[in-house]
């Protein structure tokens, strides 16, 4: 037993535990409140506490746990809502300290897939047990061996286990330190879409299974919304929505959607399918470090079992801000505005936990990171924003303008990229979707021309351009309110299939060609703009289906 | 624990700091009490405890105190206040010591200022209006109950007018409602007008006042937010009462934050704030909301002037990334209060109204939008060459600042009527441009002025 001989906010200082490693887990004070070695001196390790530390007293006790911080991961996940170190929270206290009284756990149904004596190779599937979700949950061998004696079907309770290999017990918990990837055979090649839903994304900036995301944007230009819708609606086996440091009543919506909505894939819940890890910005600041971490070994997890998981990080900026209080409190160096100078290796190691990948076992699976970004003051060269962008496959920035014109989802259209799109557009075209690239690139470059002439048109006014610019003008229009723009909030727009978006574009882009060829013709600009185009733009919220949309565009614009 | 035990052995003293020396037990975040040379009684939080050294913040600054003849006792454990009824029609200070002549408050129990997190899961998403009587607010920026939603203005705008406003006559529909309204370092002019404005509700036993002045130790700044916060949880969820907590100027409060900071000698981020300005904003904002199995509810109502109306300035942009929504005063809005409805948001709003007046407020946005637009390019070519439609939309924009902006300081107005203003306004807009709002409502309330 050690002692604590110096309390600085979260910042501990022990002495009197010899052999300690870094990234060991230490218990502090009295209720052992849990905290992270972070630096050894001699006899002193520092540690980094992950709750309040109030009332803790030099010379109050000190354990070792002898392990890293690490994850427990099992059936329970699903559905549940943990804190930053994922422990649950559904059953935990109203007002939150540092203590916590551990669940009993519950029982859960088991069904064999191998047979005693049968050999098993790393990560075969010994058995499977049955959840709420749609996923299938398996439990892996986590060694190669000889299966030494295996649980008939029936239920298991807490901390019994399942079956032995190689001499081992398995239980239904395993452990995983969470700052280790966990290990895959090899990372795939093959560029598989992941559908959101969202049109903005899935037309012009599409991600792939296993891509990497950042979505920074300025507050209140829509991160949290359009992760939130993400994380309802695209079609990933598993989501884990980590909650780093935002808002308590954010994730109490989020939390409530979940459980109300069903999935449409499955009929089961949304909830079924997803993991909540909310550390929300009042509680323990170095937790919230950890959330981050908690969430991909959560992703991961599931990826070995074959699974398709989407993790969502709302915000990695509060991660950083933590990294950065973190190392000023221990003294280190600054670099760039007091961020730690591992902040680009620390990034870049975190995206790196996505992948498309053969897992070890031999199933394909991937994590997919998707992490909003909140620059300070909207300033996108700040480093957290600047080191991210290197990153990742695909950034959708969020504008400010768009935001304020209360265009929503307010991605950029000229500020962001999608780096697998061609080879998405590919997989379109071999799934019987031709025409997906031409499709992007021609509504990419009439919006391109309708900003150029718009910076035009302030200048000029627009009553002075030509016919054919007015009506390019008016082409960005109708792209961006009849196609760009989604309300979260629109009962049959939150959520947008392949079809549906490819119908609602092609109407869009059928009548901006009769209004290029109506000005070809000499129909002045003015008459064609005073058109009634609200059948087409009202299509996205009030036609459900591709051919109500189809039906919409006809006759519009009408006669001049 | 150890009440009495008196420590004498001041190391030094800097800043708002004091070093003790020869200390035992002390608990970091735990409270002192300061007895000066001279007899006067101050107050500190712990810093930081190492072996036997602590480190103390004092409330109420280190001014004239010396080495020898200080002595400090720790109260082992954190600060805590009597909470209960007793503090409605109250006046205090920022420590909340009586300032209206009345005796300490008392309470049946008492809770800790600094609170502890809301478990997530016990929340309950913000729902149902508090209606301000501003129609500006009601209309386009609904406060939601359980939400909070920041005052974003600047000097010389009437915030803190706006901010007393709201406080006298926010209600919640009849059902058990009060205010506390914590103020950080007003000047006395300010804090009249504010005593002014709120003086019907604190006689109603509604309001609870704290007032830090311009004048008062800057460090009990830090503390102010918090008593307020504490109060506010036991009325509401204990007391049942749904509380609308004001606190303004949080700028006067971060700069506080920023003096202990440097004081420290702690690695400053933006502008010499500390790094850890944004959890700290969050401890404090983070304390509004609902609770599942319990009554009432908080809502947090920041307000801050932004230094040279600079948005991206850290306190409001921080502000802004934890609040839910912001109402933005602009110089630039010729009416009272000048509130600049683009800029402000109620993230919430949408938990808090119809779903038509929803759709109302949406349409008026858009509008504004393009009548904003239609200025700009007037601005170059002169309003005649506009066409017909972008002058409707001047039409509308001044017709909104005129019939639903523009506001008394003492006018209340119900929703009705701030609807039937809004209505008003849009008349003067053809029916084609109103595509956000559906047909049949439409048809029942637009008179398209001709
Ligand atoms: N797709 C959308 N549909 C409808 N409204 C939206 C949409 N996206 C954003 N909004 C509106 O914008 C508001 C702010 O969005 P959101 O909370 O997602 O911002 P944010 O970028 O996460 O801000 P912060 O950084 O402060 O957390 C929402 O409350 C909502 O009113
Ligand atoms: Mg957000």
């Amino acid at each position: 037993m050690g002692t604590l001989t110096r309390v600085n906010g979260p910042l501990v200082e022990v002495a009197g535990l010899p052999g300690l490693a870094m990234f060991e887990l230490v218990g502090l004070g009295p209720v052992r409140l849990p905290g992270e070695v972070v630096e050894i001196r001699g006899d002193r390790a520092t540690v980094q506490a992950y709750e309040y530390t109030g009332g803790l007293r030099a010379g109050d006790p000190a354990t070792a746990y002898g392990r890293p911080l690490s994850a427990g991961l099992g059936p329970h996940l699903l559905g549940g809502v943990f804190d930053g170190l994922l422990r649950p929270l559904s059953g935990a206290d109203v007002w939150l300290t540092g203590a916590r009284t551990p669940s009993g756990g519950r029982e859960w149904r088991f069904t064999p897939l191998v047979t005693a004596g049968d050999p098993v190779d790393l990560e075969t599937p010994l058995g499977e047990v049955e959840t709420a979700g749609a996923p299938s949950y398996l439990v892996l061998a986590p060694a190669a061996g000889r299966v030494g004696a295996i649980r008939p079907a029936g239920p298991v309770g807490p901390g019994e286990p399942v079956g032995r290999v190689g001499g081992r017990d398995v239980t239904l918990l395993r452990r995983w330190p969470v700052r280790r990837p966990m290990p895959y055979r090899e990372r795939l090649e093959e560029v598989v879409p992941l559908t959101t839903g969202q049109r903005v994304v899935d037309l012009l900036l599409p991600v792939s299974r296993g891509g990497t995301v950042a979505v920074p944007g300025g507050f209140g230009t829509g991160k949290t919304v359009l992760l939130q819708q993400i994380a309802k609606w695209c079609d990933a086996d598993v989501v884990v929505y980590v909650g780093c440091g935002e808002r308590g009543n954010e994730m109490a919506e989020v939390v409530a959607a979940l459980a109300e909505l069903a999935d449409p894939r499955t009929g089961g819940r949304l909830a079924d399918r997803t993991v909540v890890i909310a550390n929300t910005s009042n509680m323990p600041m170095m937790a919230r470090e950890a959330s981050i971490y908690t969430g991909v070994t959560v992703a991961e997890h599931f990826r070995s079992m074959g699974h398709d998981a989407v993790v969502i990080a709302d915000s990695t900026s509060r991660w950083a801000e933590a990294r950065r209080e973190f190392a000023s409190r221990s003294g280190a160096m600054p670099a760039e505005e007091g961020y730690p100078a591992d902040l680009a290796s620390a990034l870049a190691a975190f995206y790196e936990r996505a992948g498309r990948v053969t897992t070890l076992g031999g199933r394909t699976g991937s994590v997919t990171v998707i992490g909003a970004v909140s620059p300070p003051g909207g300033d996108m060269t700040e480093p957290v924003t600047a080191h991210t962008q290197r990153f990742v496959r695909c950034l959708w920035t969020l504008d400010r303008d768009l935001a304020y014109a209360r265009h929503y989802p307010a991605v950029s259209w000229s500020a962001s990229f999608a780096r697998d799109a061609e080879a998405i557009a590919g997989w379109h075209a071999r799934e019987g979707r031709p025409g997906w690239g031409e499709r992007r690139a021609r509504v990419a470059s009439l919006l391109a021309e309708a900003d150029r002439l718009a910076l035009l048109a302030e200048l000029v006014g627009a009553a002075a351009l030509p016919a054919r610019e007015r009506v390019a003008l008016l082409a960005g229009r109708l792209l961006r309110e009849g196609v760009l723009q989604q309300s979260a909030l629109s009962p049959a727009d939150a959520f947008c299939d392949a079809e549906r978006t490819i119908a609602l574009t092609d109407a869009v882009l059928g009548v901006i060609g009769r209004c290029e060829e109506l000005a070809a013709r000499g129909v002045p600009a003015g008459r064609i703009e005073q058109s009634d185009f609200s059948p087409v733009l009202r299509a996205k919220d009030d036609a459900p289906d591709p051919e109500t949309v189809r039906a919409r565009a006809e006759g519009v614009p009408g006669a001049p | 624990m150890r009440p009495d035990l008196e420590y004498t052995d001041i190391a030094a003293l800097h800043g708002p700091l004091i070093v003790v020396r020869r200390t035992s037990g002390v608990g970091w975040d735990e409270f002192a009490r300061i007895r000066s040379a001279t007899g006067e009684e101050r107050h500190g939080l712990v810093l930081e405890v190492h072996e036997d050294i602590a480190l103390v913040q004092v409330l109420e600054g280190t001014a004239a105190m010396t080495t020898g003849g200080t002595r400090v006792t720790f109260t082992g454990g954190p600060l805590r206040i009597p909470v209960g009824d007793g503090w409605l029609g109250r006046v205090c200070d920022g420590r909340g010591e009586p300032r209206d002549g009345g005796p300490p408050v008392f309470g049946t129990t008492t809770a800790a200022v600094s609170g502890s997190p809301l478990n997530p899961t016990r929340r309950l998403p913000p729902a149902d209006p508090v209606l301000t009587g501003v129609s500006a607010i009601d209309a386009l920026t609904t406060l939601v109950r359980g939400q909070k939603i920041a005052i974003f203005s600047s000097a010389g705008l009437p915030h803190l007018e706006l901010a007393a406003q709201i406080g006298a006559q926010a209600n919640a529909g009849g059902e058990p409602f009060s205010v506390v309204f914590a103020a950080m370092g007003l000047t006395h002019a300010d804090a009249a007008t504010v005593r002014d404005a709120l003086e019907e509700r604190s006689a109603a036993g509604e309001l609870a006042l704290l007032l830090n002045l311009a004048d008062d130790p800057v460090i009990e700044r830090v503390l102010t937010p918090r008593l307020a916060l504490t109060i506010a949880e036991h009325l509401a969820f204990t007391g049942g009462r749904h509380v609308l907590v004001v606190m303004a100027d949080m700028l006067g409060y971060c700069e506080a934050l920023r003096e202990v900071s440097v004081a420290r000698g702690e690695i400053p981020a933006r502008r010499a704030y500390p790094g850890y300005l944004y959890s700290d904003l969050a401890s404090l904002y983070e304390r509004c909301g609902r609770v599942r199995g319990m009554p009432g509810s908080v809502t947090v109502v920041p307000v801050l002037t932004m230094p040279a109306r600079d948005m991206t300035h850290p306190v409001p942009d921080l502000t802004g990334y934890i609040t839910e929504g912001q109402i933005v005063l602009s110089p630039d809005v010729p009416v009272r209060p000048p509130v600049d409805a683009l800029s402000s948001l109620s993230r919430m709003m949408r938990a808090g109204v119809t779903p038509a007046h929803l759709d109302l407020a949406a349409q008026c946005l858009a509008a504004l939008a393009r009548a904003r637009q239609a200025r700009e390019l007037a601005e170059l070519v002169g309003e005649t060459a506009l066409g017909d439609t972008d002058r409707r939309h001047l039409d509308f924009e001044r017709a909104f600042l005129d019939h639903v902006v523009a506001q008394r300081a003492d006018e209340c107005r119900t929703l009705a009527e701030t609807v039937d203003r809004v209505w008003r306004a849009l008349a003067v807009l053809p029916r084609r441009e109103l595509t956000m709002i559906a047909g049949d409502v439409l048809d029942a309330r637009h008179r398209e002025a001709v």
